[in-house]
Formats: C-alpha cells, sequence, structure tokens
C-alpha cells in the first residue's frame, strides 16, 4: 500500500529544520549588511551591482535563496498534504513543489549571475 | 440496520477549524501564526526574488521598479514582513527545541487538575518573547523605513 | 421555587435519514453539581426522550460522553454546569469524527488509527507472560513505571482527537491518541519492538504533528498525549539515545516452597 519514497519523512524533517536554522543566520547577516549603510545608499543601483561583485555577498545571496527556497517549498508542501490525501493529489504536491524549489532557485540564480557579470 | 451515509469529509473541522485558534490557548495561536507567517513569507520571497531579478535589465529598470516599492504601502508591507520573520524565526526555535523533546518536562503521575506538563511556562513565554521580538523589529523597522 | 435554570441548545441530526440538522432548545433547572450529562438525562427524561447521546460510568472513567459543549470537547459527565459562563450551553457532537445520529459519534477511524500502533507488549521471542503455564513475569521499578504510565491513564474518549488541527483536516493522521499510545509502549520496558518508529515515521505520521498543544489541552485524564509525542520524536531526531534497558524477567517457579511468593502451579 504505501508506495517507496526518495527519502524518509524524518530525513525530509531534518533538512527542514537544519535549513530553518541555517536561514535564520544568512538572512539575519544579509539584513544587517542593508542597515550598516544609510537607508537611501543601499538602495542606489551602483552599490548594489558593487555587493553583487563580492563573492562573499554572493555565497550569502545564494545560500539564502537554497535554505529559504527548500525550507518554504517543503512548508508549502506540508500543509498541501494535510489538506487532501488521494494518490494523485499526493504525487501532484510532491512534483510541483521540488519543480518550484528548483525553479525557484534556478531562477535566482540567474540573477545573481547576470549581476555579478555586469 | 440501515447503511449510514458518511459525507465525504466526515464532520471533519478543515480549513473552518484552522480559523478559530484562541479555543485553546497560546499553543494552539502560536501553532495559527506560525502557519500564516510561514505561507507569507513564502509569498513574499518569491515576490522578492522577482523584484531583485530587475537589476539584470539595467538601471533603469531597476529604479522604475523602486518606485512601485518605495512608497508608504510598500514600506508598510515590509514591515509587517519584519513582524512575520521575527515571529517565524523565533517562534521556529522554539519549535526546534520542543520537537527535540528539550523543554517540556518529564512524565510523571498526574494528579487533579491535570494541568498537562508539556504545556508549561516555559512554552507560554517562549512564544511571547517571540511576539515580543516581532514587535520590537517591526517598530525598529518602522523607524528605519520612515526615517524618523 | 428559587429553581436556578439554564438553556441546553443541543444539536439533533439523523444522518441515515438525511433530514438535515438542526438545534433543540431546553431549560434545565440546575444545583451545583450538576453535568452536563445530568442536564441532557433530564432532557431525555422529561422533555424529549429520542435525543441520542452515549454515556456510561458518569465518572470520567469509560471516556463514552465526548461532546463539543460551548465549542470545546469536554466529557459530559466532567463539566458542571454551574462553572460553565454561558447562560445557553451548546452541546454538538465531536468534531472529525463522523456523525451518526445527534450527539452520537462514529469511532472507527480513530480505533483503526490506534490499531495501526500494535498498542499490546511484544517480546522478542513471543513470550507468553501466562502465569498459569508457569513462565515468566517482568520487573518493572517505579522509576521504569513513571516512564509510561500517564499516557497508560488514556480512556480513548477522542476529546484529543476532535481537538487536534490536523486531525480536522488529514484522514491519514493517526491522531494525538494513537501517536501517545505509541510512545506508551516504545517507553515500556517490556516491550522489545524494533518497529515502532518505523510505523509512526511516514508523510502522514508523527512529522504532522506541530505540537499545537490543544490534545494536552483538552485531555480530562492528564494523559499530555502532546508530551508523548514529542518525546518519541526527540527519539526520531536521534536527539534522545534509544538506551532502554530491557524488563528482567522473572521465572515463576513450579516448587510449593518458595521464598518469593510465587504461584504454584500444581496446587
Amino acid at each position: 500500500m504505501e508506495s517507496r519514497t526518495l527519502l524518509k519523512e524524518s530525513q525530509i524533517m531534518k533538512i527542514h529544520y537544519i535549513t530553518g536554522i541555517a536561514a535564520i543566520f544568512v538572512v539575519a547577516l544579509h539584513i544587517m549588511m542593508r542597515l550598516v549603510v544609510p537607508f537611501e545608499l543601499s538602495l542606489e543601483y551602483d552599490y548594489i551591482i558593487a555587493n553583487y561583485k563580492n563573492i562573499v555577498y554572493v555565497l550569502i545571496l545564494e545560500s539564502i535563496l537554497v535554505l529559504i527556497s527548500v525550507h518554504g517549498f517543503n512548508g508549502i508542501r506540508i500543509i498541501l498534504l494535510e489538506l487532501r490525501q488521494s494518490r494523485a493529489w499526493e504525487n501532484m504536491v510532491t512534483v510541483v513543489t521540488i519543480s518550484a524549489m528548483i525553479g525557484l532557485i534556478a531562477y535566482g540564480t540567474r540573477t545573481i549571475i547576470l549581476a555579478n557579470g555586469l | 440496520m440501515k447503511e449510514i451515509e458518511q459525507p465525504s469529509r466526515n464532520n471533519l473541522e478543515g480549513i473552518g477549524g484552522w480559523l478559530n485558534p484562541s479555543r485553546y490557548g497560546w499553543e494552539r495561536i502560536s501553532y495559527w501564526f506560525q502557519r500564516l507567517t510561514g505561507v507569507f513569507l513564502l509569498i513574499y520571497f518569491i515576490g522578492h526574488v522577482y523584484e531583485t531579478s530587475t537589476i539584470v535589465n539595467g538601471q533603469n529598470a531597476w529604479e522604475s521598479f523602486l518606485e512601485l516599492t518605495q512608497t508608504v504601502w510598500g514600506h508598510l508591507f515590509l514591515i509587517m514582513v519584519i513582524g512575520a520573520s521575527t515571529f517565524h524565526s523565533a517562534n521556529g526555535i522554539r519549535l526546534v527545541f520542543t520537537h527535540a523533546g528539550i523543554g517540556l518536562g518529564t512524565p510523571g503521575r498526574p494528579d487533579y487538575p491535570y494541568s498537562p506538563a508539556s504545556l508549561n511556562y516555559r512554552q507560554k513565554s517562549g512564544i511571547w518573547i517571540a511576539l515580543i521580538l516581532a514587535a520590537v523589529a517591526m517598530y525598529y523597522g518602522f523607524n528605519v523605513l520612515f526615517g524618523v | 421555587m428559587n429553581e436556578k435554570r439554564k438553556k441546553l441548545k443541543v444539536y439533533r441530526e439523523n444522518r441515515s435519514q438525511k433530514t438535515g440538522s438542526h438545534y433543540d432548545t431546553f431549560e434545565v433547572p440546575y444545583k451545583k453539581w450538576t453535568t452536563v450529562l445530568d442536564a441532557l438525562l433530564y432532557v431525555k427524561s422529561y422533555m424529549d426522550p429520542s435525543v441520542a447521546i452515549r454515556y456510561s460510568c458518569r465518572m470520567a472513567s469509560c471516556g463514552s460522553c465526548g461532546m463539543k459543549i460551548n465549542g470545546i470537547p469536554k466529557l459530559a459527565c466532567y463539566t458542571k454546569i454551574s462553572e460553565l459562563e454561558t447562560s445557553t450551553i451548546e452541546c454538538e457532537p465531536l468534531s472529525n469524527f463522523p456523525i451518526i445520529r445527534d450527539l452520537v459519534t462514529d469511532f472507527s477511524l480513530f480505533f483503526t488509527h490506534h490499531k495501526n500502533m500494535e498498542p499490546y507488549v511484544q517480546t522478542k521471542d513471543n513470550l507468553d507472560t501466562d502465569t498459569n503455564k508457569g513462565t515468566f513475569s517482568f520487573y518493572q521499578s517505579p522509576e521504569d513505571v513513571d516512564k509510561y504510565l500517564q499516557f497508560s491513564y488514556c480512556i480513548k474518549c477522542g476529546l484529543c482527537y476532535s481537538a487536534c488541527p490536523t486531525v480536522g483536516t488529514d484522514m491519514k493522521f493517526p491522531g494525538p491518541q494513537a501517536l501517545a499510545q505509541q510512545y506508551r509502549y516504545f517507553a515500556d520496558t517490556r516491550d522489545e519492538s524494533k518497529n515502532r518508529l518505523d510505523i509512526v515515521d511516514d508523510r502522514h505520521g508523527i512529522w504532522r504533528c506541530h505540537f499545537a498543544g490543544s490534545c494536552s489541552k483538552v485531555c480530562p485524564k492528564g494523559v499530555d498525549p502532546a508530551l508523548g509525542i514529542q518525546l518519541l520524536r526527540s527519539y526520531m531526531l536521534g536527539i534522545s539515545k534509544n538506551d532502554k534497558v530491557p524488563a528482567k524477567r522473572i521465572e515463576i517457579s513450579n516448587n510449593t516452597d518458595t521464598e518469593d511468593g510465587a504461584i504454584d502451579s500444581n496446587s
């Protein structure tokens, strides 16, 4: 009756907890980097492009992207799984959330790579 | 005996049951807030990733998008995001501890009035701290964004 | 006569007749000690005998009379009318259970979830502990018993199942009662089953509990199912080490003069 899944639910939940905690640190860094300069300056085009050239900043952004996408879409997967329990629905939820995760990470990485090249 | 007809969802409370969290105390309210802020933050995050991607289209594109977001409503929305993320993070840390069985007390021999050991002052104060931190962060954000 | 009276608003529906639902209001007298169950039985005796309710022990021991009283799952025999603040008391069947009639609900899915947890002591060698056959008994210290005792007080009343937000939308979720019982057997030193954690390691299993705590809030026996579930989860996350020492077995001797007072099966 139970179909074999790629990851056990306990493994998925460990990932959920770890990405959540790690995300707090990197997001806090991201916010602090905006707060150490005057607010108006932090939104200027040239300042932001200069930030994208900084490899440390790029790594922070990429890790935020990956951690929050995984944590957030897994959260949505959990909420959707609780709403309905047919086999078709559960398969759809798995496919949609994983695709959305990959899609958002890809799109954000594209921004980072392109902005880095500007 | 007559067949008992079962409606499709069997008197389940459904999503309607989610909408009234105050019946059962603070832990239920914090569960409700955690879900709400989580979904809200995910929507914000998707929008933010899109918003920041406009920078690759050049300075004009970036600045015209800024005109949309650097408004009073944009700032108020951002303050909501600040509050939501602070609560979600602080409460999330509390939940990681409780899910690991820490801070809940130990099983014993219950006696009247049967106050549950797991719904103790540590949990309630954790929830309150998360709410207060969120309020403080929102206040600080308000000061920064509105340049007070 | 200065009799105090309150209104009892009772949910009426007969699912098999498919006539829809409505509320009937009855005015009942009460004293300081009158419970909601007393009031409902008064209604049945003197006003409308067709009100369907389940009850048995009248002392919060059997778990039959669970219902929603003013929107919160409670045992009717354990809730005093004088302690409810509203002048109209609303009695509805427990939510998350299919309604059969009026205040009576169907517990089959609830019991199925419980059975899926294998709620019995299992030993490695399927030991028969029937003392008449002169086999073994287990030794448990008071400390060993305290590890699971409060979870064994569960009377299967279903109030926790009704209060749980996950059960409200997820029919595959076992519910707080079943998960707490899984912990009860997991923590019991007599149990040597190796797959208790695997039974609940499922996408609709223990991981769909989010510690809303409503189960423990409504439990009338102090079982605190939320505590049991989080403790079980700590083993699954590897935070608590599974170093349970199996209970020592004491052989019951067939000798007539034994020092330990064991049962003599030959007399």
